[in-house]
């Protein structure tokens, strides 16, 4: 039996009624009177200059109502970190990308609208180009800002402890290189906008992000308007995964055209474009030397890692710290360097995607632990249990464990999988490995420095008594934070989650930094439970004045008045409710006091009853360049298994089996949390086995589609074990953290692994495609021949 | 030139004039306002703009409108009844098939259709008759689960 009345539940979702019955609002769905619709000129050419731009014919097309280019928009730059603006809404002297934006138009319609981009003449001259980090950081090479010389977007240099006489004292040391491909996110609903700038100079911008904050403010930077008139709203989202994770083009080139028309705009991408425009996963090279002692005793790691950044920085200052700290833990690492470099070149921008910046590195390192292990002749669980950090222990680099239930996930996977028949004793061809992984509960700051709050919250209680309706600027953008915060805010008030409305997603109703880095349960549950518990001081207050009793002796608990010690008269409270409802039939004639009739009385007393509540994290990290990177209130952890069956003849891989555990702190809705975890799952799947955005030699994406990029279907998905843990998270709202992104960390090591354990043929490099396997086993085969 | 054709959706007939090359997708977003049917592609690969003609699941961004003509289609929309959401609906309410809920509609289509002509599917019929059908948000489980789940009812 839970000790809640809400949360720690499999309550329904709020949101999935209406998603099931195809009423939910998705951008595409809306559409404003008067509307416009907007489209993109995109470069044809990876690299060159704009000599010139000719837009006479496309402005002479009938029912075309404004074209505008970087004469237009201004040269303001932006970008995701203050520290590294190097966009402009459009390119004015050089393209740097096969689908930078030079132009944008608005038309009645949008074949016009597609018309009229085709219409648009631009003259390049074109340059030579460079695709690859190689190319890119060879002499000579193609600059592509003039800002970075030798195309390093941004590099990182640090060492903790002294990793060299660390090595010194080491019985094994290994070194190993490992790279993924760049990903795509593929989420169903590609992202849109309708930007609408009213007659008193106000733009409010409908928009399919996962920031409705960041968006607001860098809309409101660009286009030279001031912060507070703009607001943006974000409807149903079908997904985001990090993509949607920062303002795009299609926004800003949407509320252009509308504040230069006066009409509404619609924008949207096609599938191509969002391959286009990129932004996910990077391409990362790990190289890794780690040293142990003879019984596994970790030592040091030394790391060097290369991103395949893309034309602009986007998320990637972040990424290449993050693919560095986010190695600290979970185990106990005493020295660890890390030199990462990212690098521009005439690609697509990479960001951010699920497990920002660790999936990779995290890959790469937990499959050399098994090699280790493998040469001690130590079980890959023996070997991570021994060096696992407790709870309340630091990282080299800072970071604070204030939970972590990781022995019990390891535990949980271990049994659960039954590991211990299994490892070492499957026929060849069959295969099982486990991996260990951790992410942060929320980025320790704002991707902007500032003193901000990361998330308000107000409460208001109608004024009728009986409903808390809760405001957040938070995003629910599909997994499921609507219905945490109703439910938080239920548990808190002490009501029944019937009696919550809440409304979401929308820059009037405060900050809320948004959904990325795993941030909004512990966040912005914290500054919701605090407006909840406000409301119910408010209220309880008005009927300790009412009753004259401490209220402190009070409590409200599942939509009713708790008096704590002995019976209090009630009658005259109830008899002024009801004298309030003559002539209703569903007034309460006996039992306790209930919330209703309480927040009536309180609002007869004071008005409105509105509560509020904000939350920011303390100061977290520690002081040396790119500390904030990785620093969190509290970190999510997991462990999994896998089980492949691997075809020794075609290198077909099948994944049979993945049982995963998650330590999330206290599960607040444990259905919702096993859709994250699945959902991880899949993806990690997907990354390891199939998905690698390809590019021909000009730069253009030649698999811009789902059916040629492959995401894992209805067929590829083995059933999943899942198994919650739950810590009790000391900087938590009732103990939670997260669990969107560190469930995904130990995925793809853990197939790595396992499809080791079946072929005994270690791979090095992603998608573990039939084509490599085969490759990889024949090249086996020769060298043992 | 626009064409007058009627179109059969959810047991209504509309009269509609569409353009020659216009999805059905298009018409039942754009000028019938069934937006519960859902683009995510336009090339059929996603599968989230799935209705159901004449008793089979289609990706209506294949169909054009004109082809649709005459013939009985079902969209989300025409699944709820007087009593509430169709069972298959509540069952990925209840069971957490629901994440973004993008590809919601087209999964609940193409597993009604499936449950229509084979009422007791196993979990293989089930993934089969939903991969044409991606979701990127809850690797599948959750839904496969809840249409065993009405499978007998």
């Amino acid at each position: 039996m839970s000790r809640f009345n809400v949360i720690n539940s499999r309550a329904r979702r709020i949101d999935t009624p209406d998603k099931a019955t195809g009423r939910a609002v998705f951008i595409d769905d809306m559409s404003l009177p008067g509307m416009l619709y907007g489209a993109l000129v995109q470069s044809p050419v990876a690299h060159a200059r704009i000599v010139g731009i000719d837009a006479s014919a496309a402005a002479k097309l009938p029912g075309v109502k404004d074209i505008v280019t970087a004469k237009e928009a201004g040269m303001i730059k932006y970008g995701v970190s203050p520290a590294r603006y190097d966009e402009t809404l459009f390119c004015h002297d050089k393209v740097r990308y096969v689908g930078d934006e030079i132009a944008a138009v608005a038309a009645v319609d949008r074949e016009i609208a597609q018309e009229a981009v085709s219409l648009i003449k631009v003259e390049y001259e074109e340059l030579p180009a460079v695709f690859t980090v190689e190319e890119a950081m060879a002499a000579g090479a193609p600059q592509l800002h003039d800002e970075y010389p030798g195309n390093v977007c941004a590099e990182v240099h640090q060492e903790f402890g002294d990793v060299e006489k660390a090595f010194a004292e080491c019985d094994l040391i290994r070194t190993t290189t490992f790279k993924n491909k760049r990903q795509d996110a593929a989420f169903i609903e590609p992202m849109g906008c309708i930007a609408a700038y009213d007659l008193s100079g106000r733009l409010t911008l409908y928009s399919s992000t996962q920031v409705p904050h960041y968006v607001q403010r860098t809309v409101a930077m660009v286009l030279g308007l001031d912060v507070g008139r703009v607001r943006v709203v974000k409807p149903y989202v079908g997904g985001g995964f990090g993509i949607k994770a920062a303002a795009n083009s299609g926004e800003m080139a949407a509320s252009l055209l509308s504040k230069r028309t006066g009409r509404p705009v619609k924008l949207t991408y096609s599938r191509e474009q969002v391959f286009m425009f990129g932004r996910a996963r990077h391409g990362f090279a790990h190289t890794m030397t780690t040293g142990v002692k003879k019984d596994g005793t970790l030592m040091a790691l030394k790391h060097e890692c290369y991103l395949d950044g893309g034309a602009y920085s986007s998320f990637g200052i972040a990424t290449v710290y993050y693919a560095g700290s986010l190695l600290g833990g979970p185990y106990r690492l005493p020295n660890m360097k890390y030199d990462g470099f990212r690098v521009y070149n005439n690609k697509p921008a990479c960001g951010a995607q699920r497990g920002h910046g660790g999936v990779a590195a995290r890959a790469a390192w937990e499959q050399q632990l098994d090699m280790i292990a493998e040469e001690l002749s130590i079980d890959p669980v023996d070997l991570r249990l021994k060096n696992m950090m407790q709870a309340g222990d630091t990282t080299c680099n800072d970071l604070n464990m204030s939970s972590l239930g990781m022995e019990e996930c390891i535990e949980a996977v271990k049994d659960g999988s039954g590991w211990t028949s299994k490892k070492g004793k499957l026929p060849k061809g069959k295969g099982i490995g486990m991996a260990c992984g951790f992410f942060v509960s929320g980025a320790g700051y704002p991707i902007y420095r500032s003193d901000t709050y990361h998330g308000t919250v107000v409460i208001k209680l109608t004024e009728d008594g009986g409903t808390a309706l809760v405001y957040t600027a938070s995003a629910e953008i599909g997994q499921g934070s609507d219905t945490t915060f109703a439910m938080i805010a239920a548990e808190a008030l002490g009501v029944p989650l019937s009696s919550v409305r809440l409304a979401s997603g929308d820059t009037d109703m405060g900050v809320d930094l948004g959904a990325y880095s795993s941030r909004q349960t512990l966040m912005t549950g914290h500054a919701v439970k605090e407006a909840a518990e406000d409301v119910k001081a408010q209220v309880l207050d008005v009927m300790a004045d009412e009753l004259d009793v401490p209220a402190d002796k009070m409590d409200i608990k599942d939509g009713k008045i708790v008096f704590t010690a002995g019976d209090v008269d009630i009658s005259a409270l109830r008899t002024r409710y009801i004298k309030e409802h003559r002539g209703w039939i569903d007034n309460i004639e006996e039992g306790p006091l209930t919330f209703k009739e309480a927040s009536r009385i309180a609002y007869l007393a004071r008005g409105s009853i509105v509560g509020t509540g904000k939350y920011k994290p303390p100061e977290l990290g520690g002081k040396f360049k790119g500390a904030a990177v990785g620093t969190s209130p509290a970190y999510g952890c997991s462990a999994q298994v896998v089980e492949v069956e691997v075809d020794m003849e075609t290198g077909h891989i099948k994944i049979e089996k993945m049982t995963d555990a998650h330590d999330c702190g206290l599960a607040i809705n444990k259905t919702s949390v096993e859709g994250q975890m699945h959902g991880s799952l899949s993806m990690g799947l997907g990354e390891a086995l199939y998905e690698e955005v390809k590019f021909d030699e000009k730069g253009r994406v030649i698999n811009s589609d789902l059916a040629e990029y492959k995401i894992p279907t209805s067929l590829d998905m083995p059933n999943v074990d899942t198994i919650i843990v739950e810590s009790d998270e000391p900087n938590g709202p009732f103990g939670a953290k997260e669990v969107g992104e560190g469930a995904i960390m130990p995925t793809i090591p853990a197939i790595l692994n396992a499809v080791y354990d079946a072929t005994g043929v270690r791979i090095f490099e992603l998608p573990l495609t039939p084509e490599r396997v085969y490759m990889a086993l024949k090249k086996a085969k020769k060298k043992n021949a | 030139m626009k064409k007058l054709i009627t179109l059969t959706v959810n047991g209504k007939s509309h009269e509609v004039a569409v353009e020659p090359n216009e999805t059905l997708t298009d018409t039942l977003r754009y000028r019938l306002g069934l937006t519960g049917t859902k683009k995510g592609c336009e090339v059929g690969d996603c599968g989230s703009c799935t209705v159901v003609m004449d008793g089979k699941p289609v990706n209506s961004c294949l169909v054009l409108a004109m082809q649709a003509a005459g013939r009985t289609i079902e969209t989300i929309e025409g699944m709820e009844t007087e009593k509430g959401l169709h069972p298959l609906q509540e069952a990925f309410v209840e069971k957490g098939a629901i994440q973004c809920g993008f590809c919601s509609p087209g999964m609940i289509l193409s597993g009604k259709s499936l449950l229509e002509k084979n009422p007791n599917p196993s979990e293989a019929e089930i993934r089969g008759a939903i991969s044409g059908n991606l979701c990127r948000c809850t690797g599948y489980q959750k839904i496969v689960e809840a249409i065993q789940s009405v499978k007998s009812e």
